[in-house]
């Protein structure tokens, strides 16, 4: 091993890599933002949002599921990559249905806060409208799936972290959605507390704890700073 | 109809025979659907409990198998295959036919739950089509109005499948053209026990001398994915032979299996014996459970011959054999990651890579996956020689190429030519005429119009996977866009956004340029649109599905733009919402429909 670390070019910064990295986490450590959605380091990678597509030697490639090469040089914020998340985070606008203003995440949503990043105004592609009703049997967590990007995040929370299996994936194509594991399919079924970390991780506003909507006050919410608030 | 007794019975017994191996999980839920019909969730939740699986995760399973079911279904279920070539051969016409006589419409059960018609994706007859699966096994081909006449008949008087004419499941190999491969193999080259003889690293050189790409699409260099898992850690290996053949139009894989059974499984034993493999299995698809029994006696026959099992061939020490695995109706399972998955028992979602399958595999082993012709043609390659097989085709192309042609042509079927040969000489030899384009590769591939047939199909100009379809001048290169793009939003596993929903987007604008969608017109906004996603798909997908799912579309809209700007005639952009229709309901509450109870829009209705 030489004395200096090993490092890889970002957007013309270097940065220095671990064994086991992965282009995001070397990013994240270094505190260069590479946007994702369906990422999280407190468990392994999905790859599904594909928000973090970055060019490596000019490929494209999921960045939180690909290992950081020494020396390599990987490229973010280009002009084509810019409208491929634009155009990414309208997909997922438009498949679910998003209503901001009403929803007690907002303020507090990556979907939301990656999309004023990327400047998105309009839905640019047709909205699709799904039909998915609301579950609330749960005394403690509401799951809201018009929100959900299956990001697959609670998924691999219960499983690797909580231990319980609660979530799954089911259908496939445009049909896919988070599945629960209960004898009824309900959330109150099922072996869900709101103590899980998988209650906590949605980074939308699909599964959410009950009772404690809106408790921050707007301007301190965790994105309210000065690129969102306008 | 079976009694609850009988199957729960049934079932156990299916759990059984699969040692209640989490890993067997869809060939339990196939196998068990075989008995029910369909998989109402209180079985699936017997089945996770006998698994140690949650219900959600075998839910989730059985909801992404096009061929399983978790609502009711007919006792006999009947299955068009839907690929272009069997429209063009007048399929939908025929499932008309038989819904108006059956009294169902696609999708539905009858009243007494006797039968259900729907679609499925290609079958991978279209050579002999327009083709059905029945219960998904066996298939009937050729069909015709006296056909499904008769068909009819015989599911309205509900006769067991077994009854029905013989000559309905006759599947021909349909071979016009054969040089090596489908020649098979002379009387004088050397036996198997030979070949096994040679040291692993000199069946390596030769595979290597041969230059042999493999054949599923990709075209990655055989020997090279060898030496990689060769050289991988790990005591246990698999060799896994993809006979998914899931591209539409593609048929060769199945006149493989059918005929030259043991070349293949000679190529799969060459390979486990130079990689260091103990297990094989072969993937076969669903919609080919007909060739399952045939297969099946194949090698049990080269078990009894040594050539399977302990010390294979004579050679001390080199143990191996084969199992089939059946897929369940899943075209992204032929691409290599999701076909472990799939054989995992699990969904067949592509893995993230690396670690690449020749690294960590099925069940974590170091994995081979090759498709049916490569290990066809390693069974050659083996006794004759790398330098044989380097001699016939190209420098980068080397060896022959079998394709599967159909379309508009007088004689559909198999072709196999040396790599290099212009699509002008198969288009010659098959009787097409008048042609407009041909798809070469199945949807995946690439729509060459017919002024570019001098091209050769090689991996340096048109590679392919083995479709050869044609069009002639009447037919519609917009509307055979259009169904492959539903091909697409209807096999992509929903892992990843731009492919969930890029797929489906692209769809819905096809729907509307052909006004099958919407109010009114489309216009230039709709096709820059298209360009939009076909960006998107492109370069940001997880898996080749995606990445792929635009191509016909970006050919044929550069190829054959007219027919998409006939389509794009607004002057400026329509909505997709057909705003005077969003009205009815308000008319019928009020009763009114004169005229000022409509929008008025200027485009003509
Ligand atoms: C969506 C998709 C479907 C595929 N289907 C098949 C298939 O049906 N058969 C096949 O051999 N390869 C298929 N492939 C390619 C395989 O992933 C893999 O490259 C191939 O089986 C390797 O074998 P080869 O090297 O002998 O070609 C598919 C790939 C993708 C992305
Ligand atoms: S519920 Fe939330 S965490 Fe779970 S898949 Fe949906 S968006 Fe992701
Ligand atoms: S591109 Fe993505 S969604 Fe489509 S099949 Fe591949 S992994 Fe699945
Ligand atoms: S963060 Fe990488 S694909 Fe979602």
């Amino acid at each position: 091993m030489s004395a200096v670390d090993p490092t890889f070019d970002l957007d013309g910064q270097p940065v220095a890599l671990q064994p086991g990295d992965t282009i995001l986490s070397a990013a994240a450590r270094a505190g260069l933002d590479i946007p994702h959605l369906c990422w999280s380091e407190e468990v392994s990678g999905s790859a599904s949002c594909r928000l973090c597509t970055v060019l490596a030697e000019g490929r494209p490639v999921a960045a939180c599921v690909t290992p950081a090469v020494a020396g390599q040089k990987v490229e973010c914020r280009t002009p084509s990559l810019a409208t491929q998340r634009l155009r990414l985070l309208q997909m997922l606008f438009v498949e679910g249905n998003h209503f901001c203003p009403g929803c007690e995440k907002s303020g507090n949503c990556l979907l939301q806060v990656q999309a004023e990043r990327a400047g998105m105004t309009d839905l640019n592609f047709e909205v699709l409208n799904p039909e998915r009703p609301v579950d609330a049997s749960h005394p403690d967590v509401l799951f809201e799936p018009n929100r959900c990007i299956l990001c697959q995040l609670c998924v691999r929370a219960s499983d690797e972290i909580d231990g319980k299996r609660v979530f799954a994936i089911g259908g496939h194509g445009i049909a896919t959605r988070l599945l629960i594991d209960s004898p009824s399919g309900r959330l109150g079924d099922s072996a869900l507390s709101v103590d899980d970390r998988a209650a906590h991780i949605c980074p939308v506003g699909a599964l959410l704890p009950k009772r404690v909507g809106f408790a921050v006050p707007i301007g301190q919410r965790r994105f309210d700073t000065e690129d969102t608030r306008g | 109809m079976v009694d609850a007794a009988t199957v729960a019975g049934g079932v156990d017994a299916v759990l059984g025979r699969w040692q209640r191996d989490p890993h067997a999980l869809v060939q339990i839920l196939r196998e068990t659907q075989a008995l029910t019909h369909w998989l109402p969730r209180p079985l699936l939740a017997h089945i996770a409990a006998a698994l140690g699986l949650t219900l959600a995760h075998v839910e989730g399973v059985a909801g992404f198998y096009r061929f399983f079911h978790t609502r009711p279904v007919g006792r006999t279920r009947v299955l068009f295959s839907d690929n272009i070539t069997d429209r063009m051969l007048g399929s939908e016409t025929l499932l008309a036919q038989l819904c108006a006589r059956l009294g169902v419409a696609p999708g539905e059960v009858d009243a007494q739950g006797r039968f259900s018609v729907d679609r499925c994706s290609c079958t991978g007859l279209c050579d002999q089509g327009p083709a059905l699966l029945v219960n998904h096994h066996p298939v009937v081909t050729r069909l015709d109005a006296a056909r499904v006449d008769a068909l009819a008949d015989l599911l309205l008087a509900d006769t067991p499948v077994e009854q029905w004419p013989a000559a309905w499941f006759d599947v021909i190999d349909g071979v016009q053209r054969a040089d090596v491969l489908l020649s098979g193999l002379a009387a004088d080259t050397p036996a198997l026990p030979a070949v096994l003889a040679q040291s692993p690293q000199a069946l390596l050189d030769e595979v290597a001398t041969s230059g042999l790409r493999g054949r599923g699409g990709a075209g990655f260099p055989t020997a090279r994915k060898w030496q990689a898992c060769r050289d991988a850690a790990g005591d246990l290996r698999v060799v896994v032979c993809n006979a998914d053949e899931g591209e539409p139009g593609t048929f060769k894989d199945r006149v493989l299996l059918a005929s030259h059974a043991d070349a293949v499984f000679d190529g799969m034993t060459v390979a486990a014996r130079a990689v260091g493999a103990q297990q094989g299995f072969l993937y076969l698809r669903g919609e080919y459970r007909f060739l399952l029994p045939q297969l099946e006696q194949v090698l049990a026959r080269r078990r009894a011959q040594g050539l399977l099992g302990r010390d294979v061939g004579g050679v001390a020490g080199f143990g191996f054999d084969i199992a089939i695995h059946l897929g369940a109706g899943a075209y992204v399972c032929g691409e290599e990651s999701a076909l472990i998955e799939s054989l995992e028992g699990k969904r067949g979602t592509p893995r993230i890579r690396p670690p690449f399958p020749v690294q960590a595999g099925y069940l974590g082993r170091p994995t081979v996956v090759n498709n049916v012709e490569t290990f066809c043609a390693v069974a050659h390659i083996a006794r004759r020689g790398g330098a044989w097989w380097a001699g016939i085709g190209t420098t980068q192309s080397t060896g022959t190429k079998i394709h599967s042609v159909s379309g508009d042509c007088a004689r559909p079927g198999l072709y196999e030519y040396p790599l290099g040969t212009p699509i002008a000489q198969i288009l010659a030899d098959c009787g097409a005429r008048d042609v407009q384009a041909v798809q070469v590769g199945g949807p995946s591939g690439a729509c060459v119009p017919a002024s570019e047939a001098g091209r050769a199909i090689a991996f340096e100009d048109v590679p392919s996977a083995g479709a050869f379809m044609v069009f002639d001048r009447t037919r519609d290169l917009f509307e055979v866009a259009r169904h492959f793009a539903r091909f697409f939003a209807h096999e992509s596993c929903g892992l990843c956004t731009p492919c969930r929903v890029g797929t489906e987007l692209v769809v819905r604008r096809l729907d509307k340029l052909a006004h099958a969608r919407g109010a009114g017109s489309a216009s230039a906004f709709d096709i820059d649109r298209l360009h939009d996603l076909d960006t998107v798909l492109h370069s940001g997908t997880h898996c080749g599905l995606g990445a792929s799912a635009c191509n016909p579309l970006r050919d044929t809209m550069r190829h054959f733009g007219a027919a998409y700007a006939q389509r794009a005639t607004a002057p400026q952009f329509q909505p997709d919402v057909d705003l005077d229709a969003e009205l009815s309901s308000a008319r019928r509450a009020t009763g009114r429909s004169d005229a000022g109870a409509h929008l008025h829009t200027d485009t003509p209705a």
